[in-house]
This record gives structure tokens, sequence and C-alpha cells, in this order.
């Protein structure tokens, strides 16, 4: 073995051309995914914090099924195992963006049910007292607040699900690691480019954790 | 006090749980408009859930309670009637329980443009008023946080009168307030008292009850044991739980 092995940057610089195709992959299946993951998250959310008992268990048995198993399985069983019985193949992005989607929808319905749970009850019935309706009460006092204790665990599971995209390169998806595949299938220069592939996923996740401090600053102005 | 009007509350052998728990027995308790009622009694006495009764933030499980006309029913049936009271009774909590994630302005405004449908140009102009009635017009477009527990207690008390309640509830205001704040919630209080607004105050300040009140409740154990003017209440307790309350609370 060379333990003389060199790092060689002009490997890593020159797989950068190959791998820049992979981050608008990257970037629609995640944002897409969390995207729909969001709306799936309020729904369950809300369903699941619900004063009618059986509109509350299927948003518990949603949220137990897809936290408790693997994206990869949920992501490998949409790719190969639907199309048997739809009888027909499932584009691997719409694959990606439908894993991400009800992976991160089960996590986002339980930052919903704890952001709107942590709003004081207070506020509630100083809502109620003045007259508002119930859907009143939630629309302009409870659920503006409880939005703006959701951003930081929002930017959270964001962050998550941009690194489980990663996973996507078993389906066939032109994703950052994917391309990275590819290329070290005929270069054989596995350090640099994973190296550069970190790089590139770094760059991504924290321009969002700066954007997201920002939101966070903003919405917390006005408290 | 005009006796011979007709009640705006009218509650009849009201019963309350919580679960074993028996937090109010038989109340009997009429209030006539212009009344300022002031209730005492030792915490946990259910003076506090007594006045949430009124507004149906608390339920109750038997007996009746009509407030202005609208009959509220045991165990919270009566969602109706509950709304149609709400619009009509203003309440000011002990944690002021401001919005905050509005401006002390929209504090005011939102009940009366989403439930009275006023336009908002009506809503700021009342706000506006309401605000520079409780002295604090020059803080409309802070924030409740940016605020001391005094002005805010005010805000509170603006948004409340913003509906034109034809009564109000006060669940001890000046309890989570610090000394030297609590006269000038008591000052905004004592105006809206002299302006003839119907009020009924959950309170630990007597000096205050005896100025104000027009009659005074003395609860124990979730029944009404005494009540009076407060110069007979104060002075002359005839009820021994009466006056074991009073030698402690005003011996300081």
């Amino acid at each position: 073995m060379d333990v003389n092995f060199q790092f060689d940057w002009s490997a890593a610089f020159g797989s950068i051309p190959y791998l820049l195709p992979g981050i608008p992959w990257t970037l629609l299946i995640s944002f897409g995914g969390l995207a729909i993951g969001f709306f799936i998250g309020i729904f369950f959310g809300l369903l699941r914090i619900s004063p009618v008992r059986w509109l509350r268990w299927p948003a518990v048995l949603y949220v137990e099924v897809f936290r408790g198993t693997p994206i990869l399985v949920q992501v490998l069983f949409i790719f190969y195992g639907l199309p048997q019985l739809l009888g027909g193949p499932i584009n691997a992005l719409v694959a990606g963006i439908a894993a991400i989607a009800i992976n991160s929808g089960a996590y986002i319905s339980e930052i919903v049910r704890g952001g709107v749970q942590s709003i004081e009850r207070g506020q509630r019935e100083a809502s109620l007292s003045l007259g508002l309706s119930r859907t009143q009460s939630f629309r302009y006092v409870i659920w503006p607040q409880a939005l703006r204790r959701m951003i930081p665990p929002l930017g959270n599971q964001g962050i998550i699900s941009i690194k489980d995209t990663s996973l996507f390169s078993v389906i066939g998806v032109g994703e950052l690691v994917r391309q990275g595949q590819i290329y070290i299938a005929t270069t054989f220069t596995a350090l640099e480019v994973y190296f550069m592939v970190a790089l590139m996923y770094l760059a991504i996740t924290w321009t969002l954790s700066l954007i997201l401090r920002q939101i966070e600053r903003r919405g917390l102005a006005g408290q | 006090m005009t006796s011979t009007q007709s009640p705006i509350v009218r509650m009849q052998q009201l019963n309350k749980h919580f679960g074993s728990l028996h937090v109010l027995n038989n109340v009997d308790l009429e209030i006539v408009p212009g009344e300022v009622v002031v209730i005492i009694g030792a915490s946990g006495s259910g003076k506090s859930t007594l006045i949430r009764c009124i507004n149906g933030l608390e339920e109750f499980q038997a007996g009746s309670l009509d407030v202005d006309g609208n009959q509220l029913l045991p165990n919270g049936k009566s969602s109706k009637a509950l709304q149609t009271i709400r619009t009509e009774v203003g309440m000011v909590f002990q944690q002021f329980n401001l919005f905050p994630h509005l401006s002390v302005r929209d504090n005011v405004t939102l009940a009366p443009m989403k439930v009275r449908g006023w336009s908002r140009q009506d809503a700021e102009e009342t706000a506006e008023r309401l605000l520079e009635r409780v002295g604090i017009a020059d803080q409309a477009d802070k924030y409740p946080s940016q605020l001391s527990g005094g002005q805010q207690q005010r805000v509170a008390l603006a948004r409340a009168l913003a509906m034109e309640p034809r009564l109000m509830l006060f669940d001890e205001p000046t309890s989570a307030l610090d000394p030297e704040m609590i006269g000038e919630v008591l000052d905004a209080m004592r105006e809206l008292a002299k302006e003839g607004m119907t009020m009924v105050i959950v309170t630990h300040e007597m000096g205050f009850a005896r100025e104000v009140a027009d009659r005074v409740i003395f609860i124990h154990k979730g029944e009404i044991a005494e009540q009076g003017p407060p110069e007979q209440l104060f002075d002359t307790p005839q009820h021994e739980r009466t006056q074991s309350f009073l030698a402690r609370v005003l011996k300081h």
C-alpha cells in the first residue's frame, strides 16, 4: 500500500464540472419534497391535536410509520416496489421527491404539533373572550405565533432532508453523490471527489442556515 | 344603584366540579347594569372560576346562567349563546395575555375588525381614543414585550373595551404587577367604574374594593359566604370566615 499518498488537488478541482450538474437535482429533490412535506406536516400535525379522537389516530399512525422506517427503505419501496402495484415504472426524480415529502412530512407534523401546543393557554382564552371564533382564534392569534416558534426546528428538518437526498444515488437519480460515483468509476479518485461532494453539501446547508438565521432574526424582532 | 333594573347576569344554583372537587356550590348571583361587584376570598376559593363561568371560559355542570338575555347551558352545550356573550362581555386577565406578535394598535383593533366587521379606519380611530384614555397613545406602534407590566395591562383593558362590552370581568388584574405599577391600572379601572361600566372584579386590593365597589362578595370554598356594601362587609363582617379572612389580609 502506498503510504505516501498525496491529496491530488487537480483531481479535486477537475471533478467540479462533473459534480455541479448534480446540485440542481439535489436542490430539486430536497426543496420539492420539503414543500410537499410542509403541507403534509401541517395537515397531520393539526389532525394530531384535533379534539376529535378518531381524527387524531390517522395522524399518530402516519407519524409512527414514516418516522419509524428508514428513508432508504421508503425510497426503495416507492421506486422498486410500487411499480409492481401500478404496472409501470416510476420516474426516479418523482420517487425521490415523494420519499422526502412523506418522510419530512412525518417529522414536520410533530414540529407543527409542538409549535401549536407551545402557545400559552392564555392566548386562546384572551382571543375567545374577545368574541373571536375558534377558527379566528387559531388563524389570527395561535398559528402566527406557532409558525415563528416552528422556524428553528423546520430549518433543522430542511438540512436533514437535504442530506437524506444523498441516499437516492441508489435509485440512479443524478444528484450530487451519484454524479461523484460516476466520475470516480473512471478516475479512481475517491478521496478527492468525495471531499468535493462533502464541500458542496456543506455549501448548500450552510447557505440555508444563514438564510434561516436571517428569517429568525426578523421574525423575532416583533416579539 | 337602581336595583329595579333587570339583571345583566343572573346565576342560579350554579354548580361546578373539577373531578371530585366541588369548586362552585349552589351559587346564586345577580348583577344589575352599572353595578361594580368585587369578589374576594382565599386562593382556591373558586372566585376566579366563578367569573370565568360568566363568559364560558369554564363550563359548569348544573344550574342556570343568563348573561344579558343569553342562556348558557351546563357542560358547554351552548356555542351560539356563548359567542354572543363573549362579544358583549370583556375580560382582563391576571397575566395580561396580550398578543405578542401584534403591535399594541393591532391588539386593540383585531377583534372589532374580525368579530364586529369594522373597517380598519374605524377600528384604529377607536383604538387611538381608548389608548389615549388609558394613557398609552404614544405606545401604539410598539409590541407588548416593549412595555412595562402596568402598560401592558392598560393595553389589555383598551383591547377589551374596543368591543364596547356591556360588562367587564377582571380576574386579579394587578396580581402579576410590580407594586409601583398597581396604581396606574387601578386608576384606569376607577375611571371606568365612574363612567358607569358594569364590572365584576376579583382582586386582593382591599382598599380599592372598599373605594369602588357597590357590593363586595366573600367566597369561601365555592360558596358565597357573605355579601354586602363594602363598609358593612369590611367593618362589620357577620360570618366568622369573613372575619378571619379579613384579619389575615388586612394585617399588612
